[in-house]
């Protein structure tokens, strides 16, 4: 099999080629080809959501898209959501209220946390859990990621 | 695996067509690519149709319909500023599938053309009475939602056949839609029964109705009991026994660990009666 596609797209806002297989999705390209390896494969078929990336700004799953299917797309990933050697607020108050321990998670969490603070910078409790319900985490029990995730959110609010 | 990208629905219906192998439609991919990964389906030929022009449009006719391009996403309905207004039970049994990450991709043509007889947008399509564009190798024909289901995972499409466009009837005065399911959690799981009504009124008295269940036979089924027992009442008590019967009466359920037959066949019943009264109530403006 040897017929490879070649991809032209945008990562965390750097133009990025590449060359793939067909079947690869783009949790695959991003790992394995981009050497990205923030977003996790928990399970490969759209449950866990620790594959989260946004493409066009839209929140998905990345185990459930192809990486033919990002010619021309955008594409936001964990890589992106530090400035530079700065935290996001999101990453600060993850680690101030051990909203983590392994961290298999935490990519995915992060990046679709930042993508609802953009949409609605004032969420309630029960729309962060709506939200945040296709990311699973078997360490934390949630209630201190919901908890990062709220005060992040006033944070941010305050800063702006 | 050979990856098309066609540019109208006539060539991915040819490259359909004339595929010796199997062969499946790539719009959101929330379900090809778990076949694909958990090694169900491997297809030689994966037809992606968004690259031709509208799949992603949303659009209101002059008349008051709407026509939907294949590749709209669920989270693209929900946050389109009028089509909920019309249609909120087709929109929010939309919403129902899968998690914020799968609603980013999956697709109304998706969820009826999986073939599952507990996919929740597909009984609120077929009590709207939404209609599809099929095209094919020999052109195109319109279907309605619910002559499409041919049994779990199978569709009346022919060979080379491809749906190419989704129209929504023109939502009109004093009427309503209302979609629920049952589920044992909250978030994020099938339907064990699911609901969809539409109907409208003249004051307080239905006059057109459509009943559709989901999850309680083969297909997902358009109950014309269902819709006999309300039409012409005030959705008054005998009404919505009337109506409960009805559901029950035409379920044939299957029993598995989600849900027995008796426990299906009365969920039917409960989950009409409730849709009802909200379809009722959105019809009145409440
Ligand atoms: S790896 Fe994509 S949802 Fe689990
Ligand atoms: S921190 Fe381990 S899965 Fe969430």
């Amino acid at each position: 099999m040897s017929n490879k596609i070649h991809v032209s797209t945008k990562v965390n806002g750097d133009a990025v080629e590449f060359l793939c297989d067909p079947r690869e999705t783009l949790l695959d390209v991003l790992r394995d080809r981009l050497n990205l390896t923030g977003a996790k494969e928990g399970c490969g078929t759209g449950d866990c959501g620790a594959c989260s990336v946004t493409v066009d700004g839209r929140l998905i799953c990345s185990c459930l898209m192809l990486g033919a299917e990002a010619e021309g797309k955008e594409i936001g990933t964990i890589e992106g959501v530090a400035e530079g050697g700065e935290l996001h607020p999101l990453q600060r108050k993850f680690i101030e209220h051990a909203a983590l321990q392994c961290g298999v998670c935490t990519p995915g969490i992060l990046v679709a946390a930042k993508n609802l603070l953009e949409k609605n910078p004032d969420p309630t409790e029960e729309q962060v859990r709506y939200w945040l319900a296709g990311n699973l985490c078997r360490c934390t029990g949630y209630d201190k990621i919901i908890r990062a995730v709220l005060d992040a959110a006033e944070e941010m609010r305050g800063a702006a | 695996m050979k990856y098309h990208t066609p540019a109208s629905f006539a060539d991915a219906a040819a490259i359909a067509a004339s595929a010796s192998g199997v062969t499946r439609f790539l719009a959101g991919g929330t379900d090809v690519l778990v076949q694909m990964r958990s090694d169900i389906v491997m297809p030689d030929d994966l037809i992606d149709i968004k690259h031709i022009d509208g799949v992603k449009d949303i659009t209101q006719n002059a008349d008051g319909s709407w026509t939907l391009g294949v590749a709209v996403a669920g989270a693209e309905m929900s946050e389109h500023p009028t089509l909920g207004k019309d249609w909120p039970g087709l929109v929010e049994a939309t919403d129902l599938i899968g998690s914020t990450q799968v609603q980013g991709r999956a697709t109304l043509v998706g969820n009826l053309c999986n073939g599952s007889p507990a996919a929740d947008s597909v009984p609120a399509q077929v009590a709207a009475g939404v209609t599809m564009t099929v095209t094919g190798p020999n052109g195109d024909r319109v279907a309605a939602v619910e002559d499409l289901p041919a049994g779990p995972g199978r569709l009346n499409l022919e060979k080379g056949e491809v749906i190419s466009a989704v129209h929504i009837p023109a939502r009109g005065d004093n009427a309503g839609d209302a979609y629920l399911r049952f589920i044992p959690r909250t978030e994020m799981d099938i339907a064990v029964v699911g609901c969809g009504i539409s109907l409208r009124l003249d004051g307080d008295t239905i006059t057109e109705a459509r009943v559709s269940l989901g999850a309680v036979a083969p297909t997902v089924l358009l109950v014309e009991d269902c819709a006999k027992a309300i039409i012409g009442t005030t959705l008054d008590d005998a009404a919505l026994d009337a109506l409960a019967k009805a559901a029950e009466a035409a379920c044939n359920p299957i029993d598995d660990k989600r849900g027995t037959i008796e426990f299906r066949t009365d969920v039917a019943g409960v989950l009409a009666r409730r849709a009802a009264k909200i379809a009722y109530a959105r019809a009145k403006g409440e």
